[in-house]
């Protein structure tokens, strides 16, 4: 009934909501701040696992947080020199 | 066996020192013995929240400085006799204190203490990375408003990377009747947004304001909504199963009236 209400007389977004909504993309975007010795360590660590599969250009390769408007992205471009032998059983 | 809390928040004004004084008065009327230190060297207001500025004699950096012993620089609460406060330097700045010298300290209280309190300074500097650094729990209090649950979120990963994980989330001065109208984040919302469990949600109440006045935390004040809240959150410091406490809701009538009234 109350809800009925509310939307004959229009009532407008509220600001919690606002605020909720706008706390969550600022907090991606903060948090997102890392430094950069955590993020050399991710890099030596995504190199590491992908070596197990493919041999990589590491002085080209490049990885970077992507900040959107809402969202942040890992972007990784990383150039494939050679595909290892696939050692798995067939 | 001890515990030394530390109450932090990383922006200023939303209620550590209130926090602080409160808990250890709650803490004190339980026959727990409690010490307070103040880490807001400068900025110190603890002493006048307790009631206590006429009777310090000497300060933490008196004490960390090795000029007295400990004992001789803590003030013996009026009314709790089991409650002291370790005052800081209103002269001195933050630098005047490090991380060990306050280590070293709490590990002397511990022998003596139920619980240490410890009243972190604002900010995230030197200060905070001081009083942060004994501490087995902290307390992050934050408030339902953006730029408090921001500055807390950036407490939380200086705590973490300080290597401390036993956190908990107080939520001060919530206006009830914000929230209700959904133009106030509550503790749920602010819950979520920080992942950190809640110890408590103190209401804002001008109780807090008159108790301060007169040196008297609101704790000890029955009829007060935010001493409520405060006993509970000492009852769950204490290990008590206390669920939180539910705000007196609008009724419809004033519901209907708001709408119409828009």
């Amino acid at each position: 009934m109350l809800d009925a209400l509310m939307k004959i007389f229009g009532k407008k977004e509220q600001s919690g909501k606002i605020a909720r909504d706008r706390l969550k993309v600022v907090l991606i975007h903060d948090r997102a701040n890392i430094s950069p010795e955590v993020m050399e360590n991710l890099k030596n660590d995504i190199i590491k696992v992908i070596s197990n599969y493919m041999e990589i250009n590491q002085q080209e390769m490049d990885i970077s947080l992507a900040d959107d408007d809402d969202s942040v992205a890992l972007v990784a471009n990383i150039p494939v020199s050679r595909m290892k032998h696939d050692k798995g059983s067939h | 066996m001890s515990e030394i809390y530390v109450i932090t928040s990383g922006k200023g004004g939303v209620g550590k020192t209130t926090t602080t004084a409160n808990l250890g008065v709650g803490l004190a009327m339980r026959g727990k013995k409690v010490v307070l230190v103040d880490t807001d060297t400068g900025l110190r207001n603890l002493d006048l929240l307790l009631g206590l500025e006429n009777r310090i004699m000497y300060d933490l950096i008196d004490v960390t400085e090795k000029r007295v012993p400990y004992k001789k620089a803590l003030v013996r609460h009026k009314k709790y006799d089991n409650l002291f406060l370790l005052p800081t330097s209103q002269v001195k700045d933050k630098m005047a204190v490090n991380p060990d010298q306050l280590i070293q300290l709490c590990d002397e209280l511990r022998k003596e203490f139920d619980y240490i309190l410890i009243d972190c300074p604002a900010g995230i500097e030197q200060g905070f990375k001081t009083a942060i650094a004994a501490a087995d729990i902290a307390l992050v209090v934050t408030m339902p408003e953006i730029s408090a649950v921001r500055d807390a979120d950036k407490i939380i990963g200086e705590l973490g990377r300080a290597d401390k994980e036993n956190i908990k989330l107080i939520v001060n001065r919530i206006r009830p009747q914000m929230v209700e109208n959904g133009d106030m984040l509550d503790m749920n919302d602010i819950n979520d947004i920080l992942s950190i469990d809640c110890i408590g949600q103190v209401p804002d109440d001008i109780k807090v304001v008159t108790s301060t006045n007169k040196g008297e935390p609101c704790i000890t004040m029955e009829d007060s909504q935010a001493g409520q809240a405060y006993r509970n959150i000492v009852g769950r410091m204490c290990g008590e199963n206390i669920p939180f406490m539910t705000f007196a809701k609008e009724g419809f009538w004033s519901r209907l009236k708001h709408v119409f009234g828009k």
